[in-house]
């Protein structure tokens, strides 16, 4: 496909931390569980982001051409929009699927930046609290899991938690390739009806595909979400 | 529940999908003189009149809005060009002509900012539409094709806007497949004779048939 200048992957961009940032920005949009945290990108940015403030005030006080200043000015209000929005997007996720979250070992080290996760786990502090004593303290004992619809005395362990709302990994989404995909690289779908048709991508393609059968193409950075 | 699932597929905005557009690079004509930006997203300029300079999109309306530049279209927005791929679109059934990924947003924003850059703009603008008229109609017979059999949709060089407004309905309704899909094996049992001529007992007979 010749879309040298038209595909959203492929621009001048790339030597700047702009199309990184839209790209973390829109693949954390799309997707419907929380990604790795972009911890290098958001330090980068944000610290050009302050660069950028300073130039700007120093150009006021200087009485550099109003024109120029502004131009300045809305190149900083776009890339702030893009930065607010990224963890926004996080935070929305995080109020979302806390108790998933706090339950998840790995994922909650590996995908939270230190903040989010202070703020997962007050929040889910908050949460539980607020719950326990509004509703559940009132209930039967078995009851009062905030985890589980009830509990048995005897094993305990063996119950799943099935209170706790999990992201819909089966979501479809749309996704474009950045570079070829193989049929063996997609993972099955969880589902065992459907019929998962040989699927190859070349790379500027975009498919309609439920999420968890392209969720370790995103980690690896071959597909992006649009 | 339903609303829930319902904001779950409208993931951007119209507005958001246009930011993402005012990041494209275009070519304008300065008509003054102004030092090189050192942006964020990169260098721009020296800006220097009637010396042609590529800047995003966004910057060329603001520059345009404030009188200070031509705006020079993109290749692909000539007459002879959007005829060509007219004319293409109409012949294939299937296939999609090649147009950049935000074509949508681009022209709509020339269209809004600079019309008087814009050689032909009338006709310009009318081919557009034509041509955003054909592809839908495209996308939505294709859309009849669809299946429960379908895990997946491929499609190609769909343009950003377009993906847009599809995106809701179709996910929605491969969602809906998917879950019918999975509720038929327990009537499987129940050998499907009934002569029930519904197209949706057609179509459930064709998911059975799709395992």
């Amino acid at each position: 496909m010749a879309s040298g200048s038209s595909g959203p992957t492929e621009d001048l961009g790339t030597l700047t931390d702009v199309e990184p940032l839209k790209r973390a920005w829109r693949n954390e949009k799309a997707a419907p569980e929380i990604l790795r945290y972009e911890t290098h990108l958001i330090y980068r940015v944000s610290k050009q982001i302050e660069l950028l403030e300073g130039t700007v005030d120093d150009f006021t006080e200087d009485g550099v051409d109003p024109l120029m200043i502004s131009l300045y000015q809305m190149d900083l209000d776009r890339i702030q929009f893009l930065l607010r929005s990224y963890l926004r997007i996080r935070l929305q996720k995080i109020e979302k699927y806390m108790f998933h979250l706090l339950l998840k070992k790995q994922e909650f080290h590996e995908k939270l930046s230190k903040e989010e996760k202070a703020f997962v786990q007050r929040c889910a502090e908050d949460m539980k609290k607020h719950l326990d004593e509004s509703v559940l303290s009132h209930l039967p004992k078995n009851y009062q899991s905030i985890l589980k619809q009830f509990t048995t005395v005897e094993e305990d362990d063996a119950e799943v938690d099935d209170m706790v709302p999990e992201p819909p990994l089966d979501t479809f989404v749309v996704c474009i390739a950045r570079e070829y995909v193989g049929p063996s690289e997609f993972q099955d779908s969880s589902d065992s009806l459907a019929m998962d048709l040989p699927l190859e991508m070349e790379p500027g393609d975009l498919s309609f595909i439920p999420y968890r059968r392209i969720k370790k193409l995103l980690e690896s950075r071959k597909v992006d979400l649009v | 529940m339903a609303a829930q699932s319902c904001s779950q597929f409208h993931v951007f905005s119209a507005e958001e999908i246009e930011f993402i557009a005012e990041d494209e690079l275009i070519e304008i004509v300065p008509n003054m003189r102004m030092d090189q930006l050192n942006l964020i997203r990169g260098d721009f300029g020296p800006f220097l009149p009637q010396i042609a300079t590529e800047v995003p999109l966004w910057l060329a309306v603001a520059l345009k809005k404030r009188g200070k530049c031509r705006i020079r279209p993109p290749e692909w927005m000539s007459v002879e060009k959007l005829t060509q791929v007219l004319e293409a679109e109409r012949d294939s059934e299937k296939e999609f002509q090649v147009l950049p990924f935000h074509y949508v947003e681009i022209s709509r924003l020339l269209f809004d900012h600079a019309q008087d850059d814009i050689p032909d703009i009338y006709m310009v603008r009318s081919l557009m539409e034509d041509i955003r008229d054909v592809r839908f109609h495209k996308v939505e017979t294709s859309l009849e094709t669809f299946d429960g059999r379908t895990s997946a949709v491929q499609i190609r060089s769909l343009s950003a806007m377009e993906v847009n407004i599809v995106r809701p309905f179709v996910a929605r309704a491969l969602q809906a497949f998917q879950k019918l899909g999975n509720m038929v094996p327990e009537t499987d049992s129940v050998p499907s004779t009934r002569p029930q001529g519904t197209d949706k007992a057609a179509r459930g007979r064709r998911i059975l048939r799709g395992r």
